[in-house]
């Protein structure tokens, strides 16, 4: 997610759902007007891994999560699952995954996806460079010939 | 026998009021937020998230914060909680390759792609008490350097080779242990869920037993990865997988005691485990168990050892079961107790009587 | 995904579906009883009642089947958006909605096994009429006599020859609801 600009529908709605709520109600307070097609429900997605880490599919445990769909005016619709039971997050999410496909789908992005996007690299790095700093550098001891 | 009794209500609410009152402890001391159990008992969170088998860290927090730091009760609380989500379904299996790790180890290699990379590890500390933290608990920020470059799976090297067995991808839908009774014998994936979600002490013994020789496997720790992996499922209504959230867990990869034949080439064996969260005692154990129980599918004897067992791993591995079995013995059974008393009354008077 | 696809649900989950549980208990505790069964405008051909049912007893685990001019993508959509439920063949499901005709032969649906009869089929059977008449029931649930316009009879008493193994049935007309659970005697009219 390099390219701040433009996000794909599938990379906007994860960049949602990672988000901080707070951080996500801070950027967008606004509420479009809409209706609610289903939700904002609470609910648990069985998490799966692979058995040796690349091999067949076990259930590993189950996380919490919260999606909605809604309906704008116009007859939009958007959908958003988001981790943890935040309604008020999913219910936004989702909201905005509907106006994001709307004529204010530039100004969205400018004004919330990009600064959730930006944030959000700027964590990850910060934390991969303090694991970064603690790898381990190797001297190899040369033993004398003779 | 069990005989309906009433009475108690006061003083079951009395011991409410009272246990309450010792949860919250001397009010002179600050209340605990949930905010500073999940950044400061993120290990405990971890191992609730994990066996409550629920990730969800405000929710473990709470969870710890009322049941006053008993883990197990913490777990009891979140694994009813989880009974009352409706399922929404299931993700696409978390691809730990991609994992952004802040641990990385390898006891196989030394100088693997990646590096070793040590992260927040207890391993080089000293075990002495500190001090200072008991006046002050701040801590400066660690250092930082240039990020790494992509950290490929030592698995995957000896896999080039052919040195190691196959671990072959599918996508046949996995049996879940929460949504049917386990039948036994349960294929692999059902043993590691049920490990995954198993009390750490118990996973931990059984493991250790196999490395003292019950049912012994010869280890290593090919790799130990922490991180956090991106959580996708897919969409019905929207045609595609998104992203959903991302989660913290502890993969542990095991080279085990290898196989062979005339006939087949010598190979090492796998050994694996991943459990929510920072928690890495418990991966490495449920590598080496879930290689013990292997067993059979490798060709190795059972040598009777209870980690080869998969009847009594599966069936004693969940502390909520077993704190569920053996704390009911504490309550009531005047009943049961009362007939027995007479049995032995009545064994003794007969015994008296014949002497006589 | 059609947009129709995404109304007609629950808007209060929590009352609805307790109340639409209850009103599948009864008819499945008491057969015979015909009870009115609102609360869901599924896609047509689905009928109100089977769409309750299939809000309420849904969800990700319980595969379905769907027969004849149910399986078509208004319902498909509908029940994916609203349930989950995966779609399947009809011996892997765990229920069915049909018309008799296209639900036959019943046979073909899981009546579970003896260590678990509970792992059988539950099938939804939509028809143009319900009423108090018909077919003899007996058994439990039913104080002397019962009856019930059952589509067929012969289908019914052999599945009750299976018991305790045998799938139960749902019957849906419109909003009305009325149940056969596999332990009720059928006899003939």
């Amino acid at each position: 997610m390099s390219n701040l600009s433009s996000f794909s529908r599938a990379q906007s709605l994860g960049l949602l759902a990672r988000a901080p709520a707070e951080r996500l109600a801070a950027l967008f307070p606004e509420a479009a007007a809409h209706t609610v097609l289903r939700g904002p429900e609470t609910g648990a997605v069985m998490v799966r891994g692979r058995q040796g880490g690349t091999g067949a599919p076990f259930n590993l445990g189950e996380m919490t999560v919260t999606r909605c769909s809604v309906r704008l005016a116009c007859g939009t619709d958007g959908h958003a699952y988001v981790q943890g039971r935040d309604k008020a997050h999913a219910r936004r999410a989702a909201v905005l995954d509907a106006l994001l496909q709307t004529a204010e789908a530039a100004r969205l992005t400018a004004g919330v996806l990009a600064p959730l996007a930006a944030e959000e690299t700027a964590r990850r790095a910060t934390r991969a460079a303090k694991a970064a700093a603690t790898k381990v550098e190797f001297f190899t001891l040369v033993r004398g010939e003779d | 026998m069990y005989v309906a009794v009433k009475g108690g209500e006061r003083a079951i609410d009395n011991a409410h009021a009272f246990l309450a009152e010792e949860r919250r402890g001397d009010p002179t001391v600050p209340d605990l937020s949930i905010a500073q159990i999940r950044a400061q008992m993120a290990l405990a969170v971890n191992r609730v998230m994990a066996e409550g088998s629920l990730y969800d860290p405000d929710l473990a927090a709470l969870a710890i914060k009322q049941a006053r730091g008993d883990l197990i009760e913490a777990i009891f609380l979140i694994r009813a909680y989880r009974t009352t989500l409706p399922r929404l379904g299931h993700s696409n299996p978390v691809d730990t390759g991609a994992m952004a790790a802040v641990r990385r180890i390898s006891a196989t290699y030394k100088d693997l792609p990646g590096g070793q990379v040590l992260g927040p590890t207890f391993d080089y500390t000293h075990r002495l008490i500190d001090f200072a933290l008991a006046a002050e608990g701040d801590a400066p920020e660690a250092p930082r350097a240039a990020p790494l470059g992509p950290v490929p799976r030592v698995t995957g090297f000896l896999d080039r080779e052919g040195l190691i067995e196959d671990e072959p991808a599918s996508d046949t839908p996995p049996r879940d242990l929460t949504r049917e009774p386990m039948e036994l014998p349960a294929d692999r994936a059902l043993r590691l869920q049920a490990l995954t979600r198993g009390d750490e002490g118990f996973i931990l013994s059984l493991a250790y037993s196999s490395q003292r020789g019950y049912g012994r496997t010869h280890p290593f720790v090919g790799e130990l990865r922490i991180g956090e992996v991106a959580v996708e499922m897919d969409i019905p209504e929207l045609g595609f997988a998104i992203e959903i959230g991302e989660i913290t867990v502890t993969e542990c990869e095991t080279v085990n005691q290898f196989t062979g034949s005339k006939t087949q080439p010598a190979q090492f064996t796998r050994g694996y485990g991943l459990v929510f969260g920072q928690t890495e005692r418990k991966a490495i154990s449920m590598s080496l168990v879930d290689r013990a129980l292997r067993w059979a599918e490798l060709g190795e004897e059972n040598t009777g050892a209870p980690v080869q067992d998969q009847e009594f791993v599966l069936m004693h591995a969940d502390n909520i079961q077993a704190t569920g079995f053996l704390e009911h013995i504490k309550l009531p059974h005047y009943v049961d107790f009362q007939s027995e008393l007479e049995l032995v009354r009545a064994l003794r008077s007969g015994l008296r009587e014949a002497a006589e | 995904m059609t947009p129709d696809a995404m109304t007609g649900g629950f808007a209060d989950a929590p009352i609805q579906s307790a109340k639409g549980f209850r009103a599948i208990l009864e008819v499945l505790s008491r057969p015979g009883t015909i009870v009115a069964a609102p609360g869901a405008q599924p896609p047509a051909p689905l009928s109100p009642a089977a769409g309750l049912a299939a809000l309420v007893l849904f969800d990700g685990t319980t595969p379905v089947h769907l027969a004849g001019r149910h399986d078509c993508s208004a319902v498909r959509d509908w029940l994916t958006f609203q349930t989950g439920a995966p779609l399947v063949g009809a011996g892997e499901a765990m229920f069915a909605i049909g018309d008799w005709s296209a639900l036959s032969p019943v046979t073909r649906f899981a009546i579970g096994t003896p260590e678990y009869p509970d792992r059988a089929a539950t099938l939804i059977v939509e028809t143009d009429r319900l009423a108090a008449e018909g077919a003899l029931l007996r058994g439990p649930g039913i104080a002397r006599t019962a009856r019930l316009s059952l589509p067929e009879i012969a289908a019914f008493r052999a599945n009750r020859a299976l018991f305790p193994l045998g799938f139960d049935t749902l019957f849906t007309c419109g909003d009305r609801l009325a149940g056969l659970p596999r332990s009720t005697i059928v006899e003939g009219a």
